[in-house]
């Protein structure tokens, strides 16, 4: 079964239905959505500035990613799950949509980002992990994260005004 | 008095220039709606990061104080913001929110919440908490609480695009 045919039988499955049909259901997913989202975006952005140097320097950045993380992956977790009930009730007009496209491609490259940070950019924290201001590898991956998390809350912005649902 | 003035405001709203702007170029919404999302975003995570730290939940290697210092100090600008962004999303469609019971709903718990999240946070990065069990149990009873009025508000946020009438 080819990806296309799975998200076609998920969009013709019942729960898809059931979120179509029910008035509320859409809202309530949507507002947790929101939610979840806000958390992952808010909490990435407090790591993301300790990467960048600019705030709470005097406690180390491992420290401060390991103490955040664990809410920003369960809080991913929450919007991924979310945002895939959303995508299956319409998601074949998801998928015509250029912003939702945008959306998940940058999400993946958020991702990327990340784990160039994780197995490249992070392999000696130990030496800089203290220091207030980090090396430019460490920035690099905090602002292009900013900016991707940015891009990506737009692009959900845009694809409300550009997709009818319903 | 209040049904007899409503209208009238929101027709004179309607007319302003301002409005006129925000309802003739259709980027300005979506843009004033994301920038909207991302501050909430930031204030919505301090909150929580903070709760959950108050909770021994989450970062219990950082003193509350600690946490409370690094978290709070964005929280009452970015609230600023979120009144200009909100303000401008009313003056652009003054009949989407005015005449909506979630608005007020909205309304309503932002102003219970906001001056106990002040006034907790405050408390926090005073060492309160410390100071015995029966304000530590005081203490956590109401990061509970204004948890679940800062998810409220997030919900009725995202529910007044569902409730607006005509």
């Amino acid at each position: 079964m080819n990806p296309l045919d799975l998200i076609a039988a998920a969009e013709a499955s019942g729960v898809a239905d059931l979120i179509r049909e029910n008035d509320n259901l859409f809202p309530l997913i949507e507002s947790v959505h929101v939610l979840a989202i806000s958390l992952v975006v808010g909490s990435i952005l407090a790591v993301d500035l300790r990467l960048l140097g600019f705030s709470w320097t005097g406690r180390a950045a491992s420290s401060v990613a390991n103490g955040i993380l664990p809410m920003t992956w369960i809080a991913f977790f929450l919007a991924a799950s979310t945002g895939t009930l959303l995508f299956i009730s319409h998601a074949a007009k998801y998928l015509a949509n250029t912003y939702f496209d945008a959306k998940l491609s940058l999400i993946a490259l958020a991702g990327i980002n990340m784990l160039v940070f994780q197995f490249i950019g992070a392999r000696d924290q130990a030496r800089w992990d203290t220091r207030a201001r980090p090396p430019l590898k460490a920035r690099a991956a905090g602002g292009i994260s900013i900016a991707l998390w940015v891009a990506i809350v737009a692009c959900g912005r845009w694809i409300g005004f550009t997709m009818e649902v319903g | 008095m209040f049904d007899d003035t409503l209208p009238g405001f929101i027709k004179w709203l309607s007319a302003t220039a301002l409005s006129h702007t925000i309802q003739t170029k259709t980027w300005i919404i979506p843009t004033v709606q994301t920038l909207h999302i991302l501050c909430l975003a930031v204030v919505f995570s301090s909150v929580v990061l903070v709760n959950l730290r108050a909770l021994r939940i989450l970062q219990r290697d950082a003193t509350l104080k600690e946490v409370a210092e690094r978290f709070l100090p964005p929280v009452l600008p970015l609230v600023c913001v979120l009144l200009v962004t909100g303000s401008l999303l009313i003056i652009g469609e003054p009949r989407r929110s005015l005449l909506n019971a979630t608005f007020y709903l909205k309304l309503g718990l932002i102003a219970f919440v906001l001056p106990l999240t002040i006034f907790l946070q405050r408390a926090f990065a005073s060492g309160f908490m410390e100071r015995g069990v029966w304000q530590r149990r005081t203490g956590q009873f109401f990061a509970v609480t204004s948890l679940l009025a800062w998810c409220g508000v997030l919900f009725a946020g995202r529910w007044i695009a569902y409730t607006q009438v005509g």
